[in-house]
């Protein structure tokens, strides 16, 4: 590469961030994010938004320019702050010479003021500065050192985080008397209050810079105790997970039980697609069909309004399952030699003949056609039923639980070893001797009984099912989840639903945008970080071949806040 | 001969002839069924034939995008689906503006013309981009990575419409001009289904036409044919892929155009479904193959038209209509067990995907 191509990197990354950032700003989101403050008077979530997609571009625009040139880093990462400075204004400035509402529904006032740091016209000249000012924060970041960079990351995505849920955090706090005054004092009414983010920023900052100073050497003392010892902490550290897990709704109230059912759903789910894609590479985008198998026979079997049956849910769960597992075996087979992409619409399509079929007139007196069926009795043992969230809550965690042991025994079985080989290569697998039909079939098979399970605990959940829940999102869903979280990875799954579904179900204003953001992640996560937010050991291998102790990975940061 | 017959027919084998042979009877014995009641007039069949005639090149114009990119990059452009519904969606804004200043009605073929460039320039764009910023930085990656970046990019591209121009249907302005029918024989066509079949059908031998007649056209199928190869004798791969997606997008967004003067409504949604048929179609006609595109979309037009009364009523299903995405899906899951291929298809897909 030529020193004179070297500015090209900032003006290729300044023009991609302009046309995100007025990308954001005509799509509402930047108006919809200004209704809720991080840090209470002092920044609110739209410009938190604005100035993150700057500081990534900036930091890319850097990451892209050689290291040795550290004065083309700043240049760089400073043109394309500059730059995305400068389109926001040509658009406030468009914005006022035209009336682009009449197109764009979303360029209001409202979003100009905004643009304009809350005054309008005048005051848009700051937007210039401060894009150039975010660029060269990510200029300098990156000429840090590593521990510093990890430390700024690491306390501003606390700060923000701890901001953005505070909706969350708020009302659990308070709820306990002895929290109230403290809960007050980190918190606004919008937003943390000053002194709090200081005091968590360098809470955080603390936490990070001691771990990346003395990490090594716990880790060192982790790995010199005894086996005996090792084993006592790790035992020590699951029975307090299990413990938190068993309290959980107690301490989250109704709302947050909720949407924790809502994640448990998408972790069972995950669960299972993670068998077919993660383990045994099968790009299966019509996995709904079975989600909508396991609620329909449940449904059919329990609900009077049908009387057909009028089973228990605990009798019908049997033959929910059997019958996706039956499902997912004959659908398999017409797949079965097909790879890739073809496989992908094939299976696409099995889920959309199977919604169609559910949604038509002609099946109607068996699956109730359009309005679906309700009535589906709650699950209940011994007297006790899981009718709220709260208690809906345990049984999902038991289906988790089961799934993520079988999902672990299967992972290092003679089967899941099958399942890797023929994801990494049908043909050298069949060459070694694995019966390619067999296998497949049970990734098919497995995948499918895990989804008709987690359907079967929606029916009951919900009371009833339509056909319209039944839909092409859900498979989408549940792909992200796994891709996001790391193909293969269980503990990728539990995090890509928790960064997926979870946060969304928190952010109201996410809600119009879901779909948005996922599609942006898959996009972004494939250009920057294809093996996941929390790969497999051996994908993460695959991916850094050449590079083994590379910085280590920004993004589980993120993932946590 | 007969010799080795147990180990080349496996039980997968057997038990897809049995799914075949049962949709095969199902078939029969509904179209008999349906034929022997004489519920239909000869006078009906013409219309569907015209309707999936006209929807059927619709398919066609976009299938050839997907089969085009297909042959460059050996990949599903599963975002074609978002390019075809970009173009009609933007093109609306300049549709319903001449429709308001009354100059759609007093000057409907330039103004027309208008609203198939917009739209054509749009898809083309937005084709360009997803290019050169999604795909171009995978080129060498596994082949899950690309495809998953397209699933991506199509929802990215959706919602990013749903947020520019808001979440409603919009409903295309009626051109009057385009009202009414024609009488042939006896038989009627109705104007507008006669215009989007003539002008699709002038598109797709433009588009033919350039692919074998041009420098760039053959440039294009050189680079489809060895990627290397193609670079070794002087031609800029990354400039023919480029072009590649913005002749798919053009052809894409004045498909768009048709459907939205066909259907009459756009919605950020909209290409969804189509998107799948078109793929379907190129998998019918053998993808990578231009000719077998333009077939496969007609094909499949004509049977998701003539399919749900031909084969359905006589079955005695309710509403056979419903299932019409149905019969379009079970052709794709058939072809693609049966003779992945396609109809003039001469790439492997077992072999390559």
């Amino acid at each position: 590469m030529s020193r004179f191509k070297l500015w090209e990197h900032g003006v290729k990354a300044g023009l991609l961030s302009s046309l995100m950032t007025v990308l954001l700003s005509l799509m509402g989101i930047v108006e919809a994010f200004s209704q809720r403050q991080i840090v209470s008077g002092l920044l609110s979530m739209d410009y938190a938004l604005l100035g993150t997609m700057v500081v990534f571009m900036g930091y890319v625009a850097a990451k892209r320019t050689s290291r040795t040139e550290p004065m083309w880093v700043v240049i760089n990462s400073l043109t394309c702050g500059m730059i995305t400075g400068g389109m926001l204004l040509l658009l406030i400035l468009t914005g006022e010479a035209v009336n682009l509402r009449a197109v764009l529904v979303n360029a209001s006032p409202a979003l100009y003021k905004i643009l304009g740091f809350g005054h309008g016209l005048e005051a848009s000249p700051l937007l210039f500065v401060s894009g150039a000012l975010c660029g060269l924060f990510a200029g300098i970041s990156y000429l840090l050192p590593w521990a510093i960079r990890r430390t700024l990351i690491v306390s501003l995505v606390c700060v923000v985080g701890a901001g953005v849920l505070q909706d969350m955090i708020r009302p659990t706090l308070a709820a306990r008397e002895v929290l109230a005054g403290f809960s007050e004092w980190v918190f606004s009414s919008n937003g943390l209050t000053e002194q709090s983010a200081a005091a968590l920023f360098l809470l955080a900052a603390g936490i990070t810079l001691f771990w990346s100073l003395k990490g090594k050497a716990v880790q060192a003392g982790f790995k010199a105790l005894p086996g005996k010892g090792q084993k006592a902490v790790r035992w020590t550290g699951i029975a307090v997970l299990i413990m938190i897990l068993l309290v959980l709704p107690q301490v989250l109230g109704l709302f947050l039980s909720e949407v924790v059912t809502i994640v448990g759903l998408y972790v069972l789910l995950g669960l299972g697609l993670n068998i077919v894609l993660g383990y045994a590479g099968l790009f299966d985008l019509g996995y709904v069909a079975f989600f909508a198998i396991g609620a329909y026979v449940t449904a059919v079997l329990t609900s009077p309004e049908l009387g057909f049956f009028s089973l228990s849910f605990w009798a019908a769960l049997p033959f929910a399952v059997v019958t996706g597992i039956f499902a997912g075996v004959l659908l398999g087979i017409p797949v079965l030699k097909m790879r890739g992409d073809y496989l992908a619409i094939a299976t696409l399509g099995f889920g959309e003949i199977i919604r169609i079929l559910v949604l038509s007139d002609w099946l109607r007196p068996w699956l109730g056609g359009a309005q679906g069926i309700g009535k589906i009795p709650k699950a209940s043992v011994a007297g006790f039923e899981f009718g709220m969230p709260q208690e809906i809550y345990y049984l999902i965690l038991a289906g988790c639980v089961l799934v993520i042991f079988f999902s672990l025994r299967l992972r290092d079985s003679r089967l899941g070893r099958a399942w890797k080989a023929v994801r990494e290569d049908e043909d050298v697998a069949q060459a070694m001797g694995i019966n390619l039909v067999a296998t497949k079939l049970l990734a098919f098979g497995t995948g499918a009984g895990f989804s008709a399970l987690s359907g079967a605990i929606f029916a009951t959940k919900l009371t009833s099912v339509y056909p319209h829940s039944m839909n092409v999102m859900i498979s989408i869903n549940v792909v992200c989840i796994i891709i996001v979280g790391g193909m293969g990875s269980i503990p990728g799954v539990i995090v890509g639903a928790i960064a997926l579904v979870g946060l969304p179900e928190l952010l109201r204003e996410f809600a119009e945008y879901r779909l948005f953001v996922y599609g942006l992640a898959l996009v972004v996560m494939m250009l920057v970080k294809p093996e996941g937010l929390w790969p497999e050991a051996v994908r993460r291998r695959e991916f850094h071949e050449e590079i083994e102790e590379v910085e280590p990975a920004a993004s589980t940061v993120s993932a946590s806040s | 001969m007969l010799k080795g017959w147990k180990e080349r027919v496996t039980g997968t084998d057997i038990a897809m002839w049995v799914i075949g042979a049962l949709i095969l009877a199902v078939v029969i014995v509904g179209s008999v069924a349906t034929l022997a009641s004489g519920r239909y007039a000869g006078r009906h069949w013409f219309d569907f034939m015209v309707f999936g005639l006209a929807q059927g090149s619709i398919y066609a114009l976009i299938a050839m995008g997907y089969t085009m990119v297909y042959g460059v990059l050996r990949m599903i452009n599963f975002a074609h689906s978002e390019v075809f519904m970009s173009g009609p969606y933007t093109a609306y804004y300049v549709a319903a503006a001449f429709y308001k200043s009354g100059f759609l009605d007093s000057n409907p073929f330039l103004s027309m013309t208008v609203v198939f460039l917009v739209a054509m320039a749009t898809s083309t764009l937005i084709a360009y981009l997803l290019e050169r910023i999604a795909y171009r930085p995978l080129r060498n990656a596994p082949r899950l990575i690309p495809l998953i970046t397209a699933i991506g990019a199509s929802f990215f591209l959706q919602y990013m419409f749903r947020g520019l121009y808001g979440p409603g249907f919009q409903a295309y302005p009626v051109v009057k001009a385009l009202e009414g029918q024609f009488v042939f024989l006896g038989l009627r066509i109705l104007k507008f289904q006669a215009l989007v079949i003539v002008a699709a059908a002038v598109l797709m031998f433009a588009l033919y036409a350039f692919l074998q007649r041009t420098r760039v056209g053959k440039a294009i199928r050189a680079v489809s044919e060895d990627k290397d190869a193609a670079y070794l004798m002087g031609i800029d791969v990354d400039k023919m892929i480029s072009t590649t997606f913005i002749i798919g997008g053009a052809a894409a967004g004045a498909a768009g155009v048709l459907y939205a003067i066909m259907f009459k409504q756009v919605h950020f949604f909209m290409g969804f479904i189509p998107g799948i048929k078109a793929f379907t179609a190129a998998v019918l006609g053998g993808i990578g193959n231009i000719p077998g595109a333009m077939l496969g979309g007609i094909f499949l037009g004509l049977i998701e038209s003539i399919g749900p009364s031909l084969f359905l009523d006589g079955l005695g299903i309710v509403a056979p209509y419903q299932l019409k995405d149905a019969i379009a899906f079970t052709m794709l899951v058939l072809v693609l067990i049966f003779r992945p291929t396609g109809i003039l298809g001469e790439r492997l897909a077992v072999k390559k995907a």
